[in-house]
């Protein structure tokens, strides 16, 4: 045995417990942006190297705003949390492509300052700051913010514009000349066109629903796999889709939230799906449709779990979704819009303290 | 066979390896002993010697304090050189008894109630199990006898095993089920006995097979048919008394209340082998294993170390490089406590010194998100990030309306968060005020 008689050196007191899971804030946020990356490079890959360049300004500049806002709050730096990187990714991934690369950075600031660093930082703000950006460009460019150009491989909607043009000629989308797919497909990098929710919407106004159902079941394919106009991160359902399972795999987002925001926007446009009927091939056509089109999967899957943003409780997880998911509904179908998934988690994050405050679990033993 | 679990729980690495397959060796004793007069949850002991006595190796030195308190017995034979406050594993100053060894060993002996035991009346078992001071062993330190002797009206019919070592890096209770199985077998029994209970579960984790095999073996045995083996999943806080109770009985203990509630008691494996040596041997518990290790440790051990054993001594005799330690815990990483001194002794709760060489963030190091792990790990379905700023608003009223009070202390929502935020010492501290301005509004009614 050693004899040596042991110095005591300088030990560290702390309370129990005295080890720590390698988990941590910037991984989750760095796991979140891993899940993205599909929906990044999809973007890429549909509407061209200005959507990167997009992604990029919108990043520097949400870390710049950070940056800045604590250095003149005087507050320690936060940057390294990440969090400033991924608010700018999703304010990018929220916008058209052809949006300007200056509009995309103030929408990134406003954001970053007036819906987090205002609030506190991370943690304390109570909506998600990217949707916030978004909201704030809607409402302060609402031309540039609607007006989508199609695809790199020509696609507008994912729709055959000849079988549409009658009822799109008549909600003014296409200009009267554009007659034949083909002088569409020459006017393409020219004109704005219709999103998949606004040639649907359009559809039901009009009352033409019915007689190009098949026309929308085709484009089903264009939805889940991007070919489709619509902002950066709308495109490709299948890239989110991977992230999403991703996150949900990894448990670094509750499944209930996703999972539940689509269910309730599938269950009630399958109860109104406009072909009269329930259990047909057709009767679920509508349902999927605006269950892949659009920015329901990047809402359901990256915003609505901002878990700052959201409920703590299994059930109130529930309950969220659920309601994200009636909003939409409520706002896609019936609202001035053709599209309600920002708005629609913007308002449910401003219920979080009470369905928190609602849905406590009973604990272990409770009498 | 069936596995049992709990829900909620964490899965820290069990580094259970390095002394898992080490048998059990015998630390000499000490050549100054210091025992404290309070190792048990209650009132401390009190002295019963002074200075200047000879004392054997068993001999009573602290006689009960109060209602709830447990005798404390002498480790070594030699001379009480000081009876007052000495260096403790709580990092407080506590009355100790200083003895000095003769290097006679000379114990003391008693005559065991020995194997006439199933014909003993459950009182005189009891007291035998008081007269040696047994205490939970399991880390709580609760008098074995008080848990042994439920109010009337409070029948127990079901006895809990606790084999399940949760607590990474510990080993201790895994080296007494391979190498004492039957003796802890006989002192389920007996406490069955005590207790009349009709089921008696004997609960492992999984991660320790070989114990299972060894458990398994002896239960085939008709003298232990009464016995059922109980294979746990191997998750942290499996061995927590509400987590084991509801994993192998689905009862639940009514919050605030004990397991007799639930018509259950637990008792650790240790525990179980002190019982048999108390009442097959007449032995008080004056010694126990203690796992030695940690990444600073060259040669871990378990060590059979007598009670009042300096934690230097057992850290010398394991090649401590203690230059490099940043941290000392007695108990496991979730639970045990930072020690402050290397001379406080080792205690009847102490199931392991661990020398760790990394420290955990003193102030939170990101703000808390609203991730929800801490809710999804809680075992007893608390919201403990909310608990922790009601904590830190001086808030105890929102605090005890959303249960702190029920918190265990497991540590489970600390250990998975990934804002690094000390969410079980603010419960420590939130309970310690509460419990402060309950007394004293006590006191002024």
């Amino acid at each position: 045995m050693d004899e040596q008689k042991l110095e005591t050196p300088h030990l560290h007191l702390s309370n129990a417990p005295h080890i720590r899971a390698q988990f941590s804030v910037p991984l989750m946020m760095k796991a979140v942006l891993l899940a993205l990356l599909p929906a990044v490079i999809a973007s890429g890959v549909f509407f061209g190297t200005g959507a990167l360049l997009l992604i990029a300004v919108c990043v520097v500049s949400a870390v710049g705003a950070e940056y800045l806002a604590n250095i003149i709050m005087r507050r320690r730096q936060t940057i390294g949390d990440y969090s400033a990187v991924l608010t700018g990714v999703l304010v990018a991934l929220n916008v058209p492509p052809s949006m300007p690369l200056w509009m995309g950075a103030l929408g990134s600031v406003f954001a970053i300052i007036v819906a987090k660093m205002v609030f506190g930082g991370l943690g304390c703000n109570f909506i998600n700051p990217a949707l916030a950006g978004r909201v704030f460009l809607i409402a302060s460019y609402p031309a540039p913010m609607t007006s989508f150009p199609a695809t790199k491989f020509g696609s507008i909607n994912g729709l055959d514009a000849q079988s549409l043009t009658s009822s799109l000629h008549d909600w003014s989308i296409l200009p009267p000349d554009a007659a034949n797919s083909a002088s569409i497909s020459a006017a393409v990098d020219a004109i704005t066109s219709a999103t998949p929710l606004e040639a649907i919407k359009s559809t039901f106004v009009l009352d033409s629903y019915a007689a190009n159902i098949l026309e929308f079941q085709k484009a089903l394919t264009d939805l889940f796999f991007g070919n489709v106009g619509g902002c950066l991160g709308e495109t490709s359902a299948l890239a989110l889709l991977v992230g999403g399972i991703f996150l949900m795999a990894t448990r670094i987002i509750d499944f209930r939230v996703p999972l539940f925001y689509i269910l309730t926007v599938f269950a009630l446009f399958w109860a109104t799906n406009g072909t009269g009927t329930y259990f047909t091939a057709e009767s679920i056509i509508t349902p999927t449709f605006h269950v892949l089109a659009g920015g329901l999967f990047l809402g359901a899957f990256f915003m609505a779990t901002d878990p700052v943003t959201s409920p703590i409780t299994p059930n109130g997880r529930i309950i969220f979704g659920v309601g994200c998911g009636l909003l939409t509904f409520v706002i896609r179908k019936y609202g001035g819009y053709p599209e309600g998934v920002s708005f629609a988690i913007v308002l449910m994050n401003l219920v979080v303290p009470l369905i928190d405050r609602c849905t406590r679990p009973a604990i272990y033993g409770a009498r | 066979m069936k596995k049992y679990t709990f829900k909620g729980g964490v899965h820290p690495s069990h580094c259970k390896e390095q002394t898992a397959r080490l048998p059990i060796e015998d630390f000499p004793a000490p050549a100054v002993a210091v025992i404290p007069l309070s190792q048990h949850m209650g009132a401390p002991a009190k002295p019963v010697v002074a200075k200047g006595d000879r004392v054997l190796v068993g001999q009573l030195i602290g006689e009960p304090g109060g209602n709830v308190s447990a005798a404390v017995h002498s480790s070594i034979s030699g001379t009480v050189r000081s009876i007052g406050p000495f260096a403790h594993p709580s990092g407080r100053l506590i009355n100790a008894v200083e003895i000095e060894n003769d290097g006679e060993n000379e114990a003391m002996l008693y005559e065991p109630i020995g194997s006439r035991w199933d014909e003993a009346a459950p009182g005189e078992l009891v007291q035998e199990i008081a007269a040696a001071g047994i205490v939970g062993m399991g880390g709580a330190a609760f008098p074995t006898h008080i848990k042994l002797s439920p109010p009337s009206h409070k029948p127990i019919d079901t006895l809990i095993i606790n084999g399940a070592e949760c607590e990474p890096y510990l080993t201790d209770d895994h080296r007494i089920m391979l190498e004492m199985t039957e003796s802890i077998l006989v002192g389920a029994l007996i406490m069955k006995k005590i207790l009349s209970a009709k089921n008696v579960f004997f609960g492992i984790e999984d991660n320790k097979p070989d114990a299972i095999a060894a458990v398994q073996n002896k239960l085939s045995s008709s003298r232990f048919d009464s016995i059922i083996l109980s294979i746990l999943k191997s998750k942290y806080p499996q061995g927590g008394e509400k987590s084991i109770i509801t994993a192998i009985t689905r009862r639940k203990v009514p919050s605030g209340k004990l397991p007799m509630n639930a018509g259950c008691v637990v008792h650790n494996v240790s525990t179980a082998l002190a019982i048999y040596e108390a009442v097959m041997e007449a032995r008080p518990l004056y010694k126990r294993v203690v796992t030695v290790m940690g990444t600073k440790v060259n040669s871990p051990k378990n060590l059979m170390a007598r009670i009042g054993t300096p934690v230097r001594a057992l850290l010398e005799a394991c090649n401590v490089n203690i230059a490099g330690a940043k941290k000392i815990i007695l108990g496991g990483p979730m639970m045990g406590t930072a020690l402050s001194d290397l001379d406080a002794p080792i205690i009847k709760s102490t199931s392991a010194i661990l020398v760790l060489d990394q420290v955990t963030e003193a102030v939170r190091k990101y703000p808390c998100v609203n991730c929800g792990m801490c809710v999804r790990v809680c075992p007893i379905r608390l919201i403990p990030s909310r608990l922790a700023k009601f904590v830190e608003k001086d808030n105890f009223e929102d605090a005890v309306a959303w249960n702190i009070m029920d918190c265990i202390e497991c540590g489970s929502c600390t250990y998975i968060c990934p804002a690094k935020i000390n969410l079980v010492q603010y419960f420590k501290l939130g309970k310690m005020k509460i419990n402060a301005a309950r007394a004293a509004k006590r006191q002024a009614g």
